[in-house]
């Protein structure tokens, strides 16, 4: 969010303008008389387009900035609730600026953005006015020196006389992105105000998960209290990959691109089926112990809207017996909690013993099928007739 | 012949004494890779196995003439286990170890650049070449006789999948790069290496969402492959990745969803399957088409 990207600004010496988070109206009034100058009352939430939802607003006076608070506070943009607003210091704007520092895959390599031409979506600025926009490659190895710095903004045509300042504004973000060690720093607009001064008045900064432990600090204190679906956070605490969707199908498989693979799949074999859709990406990994089948089912089984589920697993390195017996005992431990008609569909790894043991266990909610597609489409299948019932029986 | 790793292909284990390292390093010398050494600078003069634990890359490269290394060492000492394989000058790094931060990706492979070690992965399950040599975790038992199809994959499972499918015609080479924002061998490095090698006659490439590798590729094959490409990208109802910020969909000049994949992919002539066994389906009627031309 916002406000996070600008503690890690001001930490790294990238100038912001004097602002506290609030996360009630009131606090807003304090935050207004320490600055002692018209304030502006930002929403802060992990999505765009603020302004057009009513999540920014000028106040002039204190008392103005706790109404104004009030009235962002709790509204919906985009589907996020907004449950913290940033009072920050209202600033005229002569000149907006555009500075980024990203990952670029294609390349295997870091680019630098740079224009003087901020403020608008920086999107539609590189379809509308490419030239407008200086892409310029940075060296992981070498990285951003002062000379490197002044070229990137002589390439985003920073006007001379306040180079300087940007051309240290760029080494400073770059210092945010190397120490903090994100894929993306980016500020819009880096503002010059009349007074000469040039200031970061918004941006945003995507912190790499994978160097968590190095970082753990700014992990937890940028942790989202609020979780954003309870299933998801629920998921989250077993430590499951696991992301909510919109279908019926409950989808568990082991392996990234085979259960996105799934999705794709039960999706295909929803279109003959009422359009049944996947519900959620849960991918298991690769040890697929019987605790982990157990938490995963206990999550899905939980959400209302699946109808069925598909469990698609190829033994590769875990040898499809051990897959079966998880199975089995998941829903030993899971007991009346499990309604749900399962699908299973094993390959790979020692595939003939993993089947005998679901067929000896015959657990009425069980279906096994051979391949990934037919399985999908029993699935699909399921979910849709158990579908129509539950809509039979509401009527 | 087969790509990257041959018959001869000497074989060292970076990480050979943490359990992951010992379990595989098991796994490939049962499925006949020349594994000739370890490395652990803690563990030096000890042995795995009977294989000799050095303390370097370069002292194992000298003593026993290895030219592959398969790193298992953690995310946190990973980038420096693969800048001391590069300053050794080993001609090939397989990084299997997932979780690396990315910016260590980045900087090892800037590092690597004008330097002589090619990398593969990181968070990746390494290359298999059935019958000749395994370095990673690609279970042998899957395909395990050596054939003419080879396999280009961003996943490991889809990899397995795939080669368990066509199993019945074997693989030259099976190649997963990893799924990470920054890899070392692409898409293409690997349909290059097929094209040259005359032991592959087709080759199936997996691709997923993120990125515009695939797109790439497709550039790449219209251009410069002549043999049989068939395709599989997964991920068309994925939700938006992490990964795929906006300003990095700018920058590779694609929204990098499965359909603008596909549609790239067949518009340069591969043909793209719905599901894997449907791509597999695809591959069994080029493979039965060549049979049945030479006899």
């Amino acid at each position: 969010m916002e406000y996070q990207a600008k503690e890690l600004f001001a930490k790294h010496g990238v100038p912001v303008l004097p602002g506290e988070t609030v996360d009630t109206a009131d606090a807003a009034r304090g935050v207004a008389e320490r600055i002692g100058k018209p304030v502006v009352v930002k929403a802060q939430v992990k999505t765009g387009g603020r302004g057009k939802a009513g999540g920014v607003k000028l106040a002039d006076t204190p008392d103005e900035a706790v109404e104004k608070a009030q009235a962002i506070l709790g509204l919906d943009i985009k589907g996020h609730v907004v449950h913290k607003v940033l009072v920050t210091e209202a600033s005229d704007i002569e000149v907006e600026y555009y500075v980024s520092y990203l990952l670029d895959r294609a390349n295997r390599s870091y680019l630098a953005m740079c224009s003087a031409e901020g403020g608008m979506e920086i999107e539609q600025l590189a379809v509308e006015r490419p030239e407008a926009l200086a892409r310029i490659p940075v060296d992981p190895v070498q990285g951003v020196d002062a000379a490197k710095a002044r070229e990137i903004a002589e390439a985003g045509r920073i006007p001379a006389d306040v180079i300087d300042e940007v051309s240290r504004i760029l080494q400073a973000m770059w210092e945010v992105f190397v120490e903090e060690e994100a894929t993306l720093v980016e500020i819009n607009p880096l503002c010059r105000t009349p007074d000469g001064r040039i200031v970061a008045l918004d941006g945003k900064v995507t912190l790499d998960g994978n160097a968590e432990f190095r970082h753990s600090d700014v992990f937890t204190a940028y942790a989202d209290v609020v979780a954003e679906d309870d299933l998801e956070g629920r998921a989250k605490a077993k430590d499951l990959n696991y992301v909510k969707l919109d279908g019926q199908v409950g989808i568990i498989g082991n392996g990234a691109g085979l259960v996105m693979s799934t999705l794709d799949v039960v999706a295909y074999a929803g279109e003959a089926h009422g359009g049944v859709k996947p519900a959620n990406f849960l991918d298991i990994g690769g040890g697929a112990s019987a605790q982990v089948m157990a938490d995963g089912l206990e999550i899905i089984l939980s959400d209302p809207d699946v109808k069925s589920v598909f469990v698609n697993v190829f033994g590769g390195i875990t040898s499809c017996d051990a897959v079966a017996n998880g199975i089995v005992q998941a829903l030993g431990m899971l007991g009346e909690q499990a309604t749900k008609p399962l699908v299973v569909r094993l390959d790979g790894n020692n595939v003939e013993e993993g089947r005998r043991i679901l067929a000896q266990a015959a657990h009425p909610l069980v279906t096994v099928v051979d391949t990934m597609d037919g399985a999908a489409d029993k699935a699909a299948e399921l979910a849709h007739t158990s579908s129509e019932t539950t809509m039979k029986t509401e009527a | 012949m087969a790509i990257f790793l041959t018959a001869d292909s000497k074989v060292i284990v970076q990480g050979i004494t943490g359990s992951e390292g010992t379990k595989h390093t098991r796994r490939m010398v049962s499925s006949g890779t020349k594994v000739v050494g370890g490395v652990n600078p803690r563990k030096a003069g000890s042995a795995v196995d009977g294989i000799p634990v050095f303390a370097t890359v370069a002292e194992a490269m000298e003593r026993t003439g290895a030219d592959v290394s398969v790193i298992f060492v953690p995310p946190a000492f990973a980038k420096a286990a693969v800048v001391e394989a590069i300053d050794a000058q080993i001609p090939l790094a397989v990084v299997i170890t997932e979780g690396i931060p990315v910016q260590d990706s980045a900087w090892a492979w800037a590092y690597s650049s004008g330097r002589s070690t090619r990398i593969i992965g990181p968070n990746c399950p390494g290359l298999i070449s059935p019958g000749k040599s395994n370095a990673g975790i690609i279970p042998a038992t899957i395909a395990p006789n050596p054939g003419r199809i080879g396999l280009v994959s961003k996943s490991g499972t889809l990899t397995y999948q795939m080669m368990y499918e066509l199993r019945e015609f074997g693989f030259s080479t099976a190649i997963g790069i990893g799924g990470d924002p920054i890899i070392g061998t692409t898409h293409i490095d690997a349909l290059e290496a097929f094209e040259a090698d005359p032991e592959t006659d087709a080759v199936v490439m997996i691709g997923e969402i993120g990125g515009d590798a695939e797109e790439r590729a497709a550039d790449y094959i219209s251009a410069h492959v002549t043999k049989p490409v068939v395709g599989y990208v997964a991920g068309f109802t994925a939700p938006e990745g992490k990964t795929m910020g906006h300003a990095g969909a700018i920058v590779s000049g694609s929204s990098g969803t499965a359909a603008a994949k596909q549609e790239a992919l067949e518009a340069a002539g591969v043909k793209v399957g719905k599901t894997p066994s449907a791509t597999a389906d695809l591959m069994r009627e080029i493979m039965q088409s060549r049979t049945a031309s030479n006899l």
